[in-house]
């Protein structure tokens, strides 16, 4: 698995070592264990990890070239050392050690009932930070995963200004707020241009269609209300 | 079947591991060699529970479980956001801190 050109070909070779691994779980009094191995690890976690391979690191394989030199070589060695050192500690401490009893101890009720039992009430706090654990790596990969695709869709300002001056939107700048132009508070009161003319966009359309009924006496206009003259110019 | 098999067992899978990890230059590859050094240690956790008769060792072993499958996911979310930007799992490849 570990020395596989193939990048596939390892996690596969992965997989399989954590279904024996399961099996040996289950050969130790460990039922539950070797079952959430299978489940979690080898269905969960060695799929994540075939589906990353897909999308990122298959056609990348290790290149010859070394940047540190000397570096596997030294990295061979210095793992026979380690791996010569652990057997060593372990055989050393087991064999000469005198023989223990090896008791198949389940706890009242079963694999199961046993560890529940030791969860909830020696390992409750654990139990809680895991929890926590797995809430925060949920939320850290949604956000790593789609930081990307959400910012890349916003159009800046300069680029709306542009689009704005090209003519892709309606006005070239937005309508202002109401009350800037007006001169009254009714909505029938069209808000004037620069030049005094009437803005076609200020005016309501639903008062517009509604059939107009003369007054007797003569209200003042708009134009009156801003103390524009006849003839009187911008 | 004597236990300490299973722990030689578990003390070469670490050591693969272990090199797995300074050798190659994949991230993902990498990646999955610390996963196979987390499985030797819950061999090596299951197996002293046997030896000792309680079932602690299964707990914790259970609770390192947890844990690296949320490690798995946060991990493999940085590499393929590193892929993004980047254009290349190689490890060797990120190396803008260098001084």
């Amino acid at each position: 698995m570990v020395f596989a050109r193939n990048a596939i070909h390892s996690a596969l070779c992965l997989a399989g070592t954590m279904l024996s691994l399961a099996v040996l779980y289950m050969i130790q009094n460990a039922p539950f264990l070797g079952f959430v191995q299978i489940i979690v690890y080898t269905g969960a976690v060695m799929m994540l990890f075939l589906f990353v391979l897909m999308l990122v690191g298959r056609d990348s394989s290790d290149s010859v070239v070394e940047v540190l030199r000397g570096q596997r070589l030294a990295a061979l060695v210095i793992g026979l050392a380690f791996a010569v050192l652990l057997v060593g500690a372990i055989g050393g401490a087991l064999f000469t050690a005198p023989s223990f009893g090896l008791p198949a101890d389940e706890g009242a009720g079963g694999n199961v009932t046993g560890l529940g039992a030791l969860i909830f009430t020696k390992y409750l706090f654990a139990f809680e930070l895991t929890s926590a654990l797995l809430i925060t790596a949920a939320l850290g990969a949604m956000v790593l995963a789609f930081a990307q695709t959400k910012g890349q869709n916003k159009r800046g300002q300069r680029a709306t200004v542009i689009a704005r001056l090209r003519g892709e939107h309606d006005r070239i700048s937005p309508l202002p707020g109401p009350g800037v132009f007006a001169t009254g508070n009714s909505v029938a009161v069209p808000a004037l241009l620069p030049d005094g003319s009437i803005a076609p966009e200020s005016i309501s359309s639903i008062i517009d269609a509604t059939p107009i009924e003369p007054f007797d006496e003569q209200l003042p206009d708009a134009r009156a209300l801003t103390a524009r003259r006849e003839g009187d110019e911008g | 079947m004597s236990p300490t098999n299973y722990l030689l067992l578990s003390a070469l899978l670490f050591s693969i591991g272990a090199v797995g990890v300074l050798v190659r230059r994949n991230a993902i590859v990498v990646f999955m060699c610390v996963e196979l050094m987390l499985n030797a240690v819950n061999l090596t956790l299951v197996t002293f529970s046997r030896m000792n008769g309680g079932l602690d060792g299964q707990v914790m072993a259970f609770f390192v479980m947890v844990v690296a499958a949320a490690e798995v996911v946060v991990g493999l979310a940085i590499i393929m956001s590193i892929f993004r930007t980047r254009r290349s799992s190689s490890i060797d490849d990120a190396n803008l801190l260098k001084y």
